[in-house]
């Protein structure tokens, strides 16, 4: 049983969601009923993908003079030149840059997938140069969710099995796999197409797939490189929704990298890095974007 | 984005309790076997074009070598089926002979019998000798064919590496260690080498029947040892299984330290 106010009387009216009249003044409430309903389920959602078991620090993400230097040959190729940023807890960053400008570099040190020449990156106070292997395939496992330009899901799985693999990999029994993995998919729109393989699915499709994976473990961050640039402008749009109806409703960190306007306009901050600096950062606030609208799309 | 709140709940529940987020203790990262092994099964049989590339070395070299060995079973089975026959001839020529020529001086004769006997001798000493060196040169054979057969497995093997380079990189960035990548590897070889041996097996010994049954016929395969037969079998298929799982090493730990960063190249 809930309570709700009727629009046109001003009544309040206490239904369980099946009689969606107003008993006195018999307007249909079901669009209010929907709405209410519609909302709790996203709080739930949100409540329930909220990590609130870490220690809660404010940074979530510190980089203390982070540089990468590649060496090829004789040569030294400095990818990234002493960076230093502080990505809050619950921030949706976007980071731009040229190619080559160390963008990637950057990326892959904060998802831990590359380790700094000099310098240190901390994700919840760990100091990821200092973590062995085991713990870092463990810190990716559940701390870290990616999300690709290609989706690169496994070609060979179901929907449901490439999302459900990294909970495989967290040690998760197979009912509970099973359950979450379904109810992840629903989250992202997709509960249809469990059983779908990745070449059945469409490009949209995929991202979304790839989106409920990188939530498989309720992951603090979600590393986003280029997200949208394999799909369209509609399905980009639907995929950046998706992303900062997460980063609203459940407080999960988005970094992206992107150069997409539209990602910009819904981000918190926007880095940009180039010949392996940080040159500026801009808050969204600050910015003028006019971002306009879809052809046929209804705002 | 879409849910109901009854899927919400569910998703608290199973989430809940003591599987949500245990982050204080660090958790292992597992990849249980039954999980390993489905997976790979599912590479095999989704990949049948690549799996059955890598597996014709294995068929091929299995088959040659069951065919040398029931060669031999079949040969050693013909030629007592041969000895029998002749001994069965001698008894009755003897019988005949002692009835025929009763009462005869033997001098000269036991003579002859004994240079018969030493002559018969160093043939046999030379047939055997014959024989060997040919055994000799079968295993040449044999081991040669199984080499050539595991480089091919390797190297099939790498390409299917290469070919997926992406996804290894995408498992590790979801929390793979390197030895669930040459787990994975390994399974799918040895799934490839049971499967390829036993076809081989097959062809190889069909091969066999269907030769010595046009050859010697069909009554000499009473005369074939079978336990024999049936022990070198399952020793090819052992080889066959083995042969696959050590030629897909170096391919596996190659697969095993791709970086994870390969994952998010965009070019393939």
């Amino acid at each position: 049983m809930a309570k709700y106010v009727c629009p046109r009387c001003g009544e309040s009216v206490e239904t369980s969601g099946i009689v969606t009249v107003c008993p006195s003044c018999h307007a249909d409430l079901r669009g209010v009923v929907a709405e209410e309903q519609h909302a709790r389920t996203r709080r739930a959602a949100a409540e329930l993908l909220r990590d609130d078991s870490v220690t809660t620090h404010e940074y979530i993400v510190r980089t203390r003079g982070l540089t990468r230097i590649y060496r090829m040959g004789d040569v030294e190729v400095s990818a990234l030149n002493g960076v230093d940023l502080d990505i809050r807890r619950g921030e949706y960053l976007s980071i731009m840059g040229p190619s080559g400008s160390g963008k990637s570099t950057f990326f892959n040190m904060i998802g831990g997938l590359d380790k700094p020449t000099a310098g240190s990156c901390y994700i919840n106070e760990t100091d990821m140069a200092q973590l062995s292997a085991h713990e870092l395939a463990w810190q990716r496992c559940h701390t870290i969710g990616y999300i690709f330009q290609t989706f690169n899901l496994i070609p060979v799985m179901t929907a449901l099995e490439n999302v459900t693999l990294p909970m495989i990999f967290a040690g998760a029994t197979s009912d509970e796999m099973l359950e979450r993995g379904r109810l992840l998919l629903e989250l992202v729109g997709l509960e249809g197409r469990l059983h779908h393989k990745p070449s059945e699915l469409s490009g949209g499709q995929q991202q979304r797939v790839a989106v409920a994976r990188a939530l498989a473990n309720q992951p603090a961050i979600i590393l986003a490189d280029e997200p949208t640039g394999n799909l369209d402008l509609h399905t980009g749009k639907e995929i950046i929704d998706l992303l900062k109806e997460l980063n609203v409703e459940s407080g999960v960190t988005i970094i992206s990298a992107t150069h997409d306007l539209k990602m910009i306009d819904v981000s918190d901050r926007i880095v940009h890095i180039r010949d392996g600096k940080i040159e500026r950062i801009e808050r969204r606030e600050d910015i003028e974007l006019e971002v306009g609208t879809l052809g046929g799309e209804q705002q | 984005m879409t849910i109901s709140m009854m899927d919400v709940k569910r998703l608290a529940e199973i989430s809940g309790g003591g599987g949500r987020r245990a982050v204080q203790v660090q958790a292992q990262i597992s990849l249980p076997w039954s999980e390993a092994v489905r997976i790979s099964i599912k590479n095999v049989i989704l990949r049948l074009g690549r799996a059955a590339i890598t597996g014709t070395g294995i068929v091929l070299g299995i088959a040659f070598l069951t065919y040398v060995w029931s060669d031999a079973v079949f040969s050693d089975g013909v030629k007592r089926a041969a000895l029998e026959q002749e001994r069965i001839l001698a008894a009755a020529t003897e019988s005949v002979k002692g009835s025929a020529v009763e009462g005869q001086e033997s001098g000269a004769s036991a003579a002859e019998e004994a240079q018969e006997t030493k002559a018969k001798l160093s043939l046999q000493q030379q047939e055997a000798a014959a024989e060997e060196e040919r055994g000799a040169r079968r295993a040449w054979l044999v081991v040669m064919a199984l080499l050539v057969c595991g480089i091919g497995i390797t190297n099939s093997m790498l390409m299917s590496v290469t070919e997926r380079f992406q996804e290894i990189g995408t498992m590790k960035c979801l929390g793979a260690l390197d030895t669930f990548v040459v787990r994975l590897f390994l399974i799918e070889a040895a799934v490839i080498g049971c499967l390829g041996s036993f076809v081989g097996l097959v062809i190889g010994f069909l091969f066999v029947m269907f030769f010595y049954s046009i050859k010697a016929g069909f009554s000499v395969m009473a005369k074939v040892s079978w336990p024999q037969l049936l022990l070198y079998m399952l020793l090819a298929l052992l080889i066959g299984a083995a042969l696959s799982l050590i030629s897909a090493i170096p391919p596996a730990v190659r697969a095993s330290r791709m970086p994870p960063a390969a994952a998010l190249r965009t070019e393939i």
